[in-house]
């Protein structure tokens, strides 16, 4: 069985900057992954390139069984590939119900399988919502929102598009730990629902808990990828979070 | 279902209003009328590009003059074309050039995408100036008929019909907008464009329909004017008036709904015609201009917004 992301030999240049170098990379259907690195070590930028924010100049990017190169953003996810953004950017002038509206009617609705109408978009729009325990806020703006609880808007909007590939970057970062412990509940339980994730994460014990498999990116380079035991002891890996 | 109705109930209402005019049978009333009715259109259609999808045109009347000069030059062409054609050609070169503009200015954001339109007006009104065939900065006349086609009567009714059906379409067409797929991607855009992207919103085609649609509308809405004044030429054709309008009065009334502009346009213009009339024709830009400070500081959400938040 063919991987359902490939990404081979990727590379992004901004300038003279060579932000990611010979990226090689491959997600199973159903599999968690975690991908982790220093700041600034090209995890954001690998996101953007495999969700088409960015355009990659070398390699390619194959997602179920496709090469999706030059497609954009909304093409991609049209095609299953959704993700969370790494700060909250909720539409402000919309309720939640209204924000994870907007995939559905332009996403889902895109599809040749899903056309949902009327009373079933609200029904899904509340389903949605009720999936990260938002229900009881679906008429509110995001201003109202806390920070955790903007950060699962972002996962039930990502979520809306009804992706095969959900990409959460960085959902955790600044939340207490129990926090924490409810968005790792909340992605595993989207994973056991078929989705496949691949989670950007700094904080160490979400990751350890969360992953089947972890990457490791260094300054826009793979140095390690294997069970989560073992890329954490890798000694490149030790070195480039901890110094010689 | 219910835009039909809503179509419906906007049509008996214009109606009624002309039939009021009929009875009432003052031209200046007529006059009067369709320079509000003129405004409705053209701060719906500016809402629909800068209320609905949040991109600020500051280029209104390009977009109006070659709607205006487009009749001109129709007129010279062929002067027994019906004005329904006119407004019809009008609006699509309009339309089109909106089309262009976006497909250019487009990858520009914010206030960059503002000075491009200010461009633009800029661009256009050159091209009119030193073109001949329309005048130039000479100007141009355009004979109106003495008697209005159809309903007979004094001519300035027809253009007035003309506007009140105008605004009839340019209101429906806004308020189907918002209750539509495309309305909530025009939303999605103007609070995030890479979220809206990210979410399956084909930024870049919305964003055209929202210029091309607003585009047109503006030069439906300019396309009767030389009728009107009779007598066109550039530094009215572009004049600061259009531009400084057409943005305050949604803005006044309300970028979120349909019945903002239909609310400003009717204040704004209605105080500005009334002033025009007791104190001097110089007052009107300044109305609109404290009235846009003044809301812009107090209710930014404008009159519609005010009232929605007091159902709250």
């Amino acid at each position: 069985m063919s991987a359902l992301l490939t990404v081979a030999g990727l590379g992004k240049r901004f300038g003279g900057f060579v932000a990611l170098d010979g990226i090689d990379l491959e997600v199973q259907a159903g599999e968690r992954l975690g991908l982790i690195g220093p700041n600034g070590s090209g995890k954001s930028t690998l996101v953007n390139c495999i969700c088409g924010t960015l355009q990659n100049e070398q390699g390619s990017v194959r997602f179920a069984d496709e090469t999706i190169d030059g497609l954009s953003a909304h093409q991609r996810t049209r095609r299953g590939l959704a993700r969370s953004f790494q700060l909250p950017r909720p539409f402000a002038g919309l309720t939640l119900a209204e924000n994870v509206r907007i995939p559905i009617l332009y996403a889902v609705n895109a599809r040749p399988s899903g056309h949902l109408h009327g009373a079933a978009i609200d029904e899904r729009c509340l389903e949605l919502l009720a999936l990260v325990g938002l229900a009881a806020k679906a008429r509110q703006r995001p201003r109202d929102l806390t920070q955790i609880e903007m950060r699962k808007l972002e996962l039930a909007r990502a979520m809306a598009a009804d992706p095969k590939l959900l990409i959460s970057d960085e959902a955790m970062a600044g939340l207490s730990h129990a926090e924490v412990d409810e968005i790792i509940a909340l992605l595993i339980r989207l994973n056991e629902q078929g989705v496949t994730v691949i989670m950007i994460e700094h904080i160490m014990r979400a990751v350890m808990e969360f992953s089947q498999r972890i990457a490791c990116l260094v300054a826009g380079k793979k140095i390690a990828d294997g069970s989560p035991k073992d890329v954490v002891r890798d000694p490149e890996v030790v070195r480039a979070y901890l110094g010689e | 279902m219910r835009g039909v109705t809503f179509t419906l109930i906007l049509l008996g209402i214009a109606l009624a209003i002309f039939a009021l005019g009929r009875w009432f049978g003052s031209s200046y009333a007529f006059f009067m009328g369709y320079v509000v009715l003129q405004y409705i259109v053209l701060g719906t259609a500016w809402n629909i590009l800068g209320g609905y999808t949040g991109y600020v045109n500051f280029g209104v009347t390009a977009f109006f003059a070659i709607g205006a000069y487009s009749t001109v030059v129709l007129h010279k062409l062929i002067p027994a074309m019906p004005l329904p054609v006119m407004i019809v050609i009008g609006g699509g070169l309009a339309g089109l050039v909106g089309l262009g503009t976006g497909y250019l200015t487009l990858r520009l954001r914010g206030v960059f995408f503002s000075i491009a339109t200010l461009a633009l007006a800029v661009v256009v009104q050159t091209l009119i100036t030193n073109w001949d065939f329309v005048g130039g900065a000479r100007g141009a006349y355009v004979l109106r008929p003495r008697v209005a086609p159809l309903i007979g009567g004094e001519y300035v009714q027809y253009l007035f019909l003309m506007m009140l059906i105008m605004c009839v379409i340019v209101l429906a067409t806004a308020r189907a907008i918002e209750r539509s797929a495309l309305g909530y991607g025009f939303a999605a855009i103007r609070d995030d464009e890479g979220a809206a992207e990210a979410s399956g919103v084909p930024t870049l085609r919305l964003k055209l329909i929202a210029t091309g649609l607003s585009g047109g509308f503006m030069g439906m809405a300019g396309a009767p004017l030389p009728y009107y004044v009779t007598y066109l030429d550039p530094a009215s054709g572009f004049s600061l008036n259009y531009a400084v309008n057409a943005i305050a009065m949604p803005l006044i009334g309300g970028t979120s709904s349909w019945a903002g502009p239909v609310i400003g346009a009717v204040l704004v213009g209605g105080l500005q015609e009334y002033l025009r009339v007791t104190i001097s024709s110089a007052v009107n830009v300044l109305v609109a201009g404290v009235l846009m400070v003044a809301f812009v500081i107090a209710a930014p959400q404008g009159i519609v917004g005010l009232f929605q938040r007091k159902r709250k």
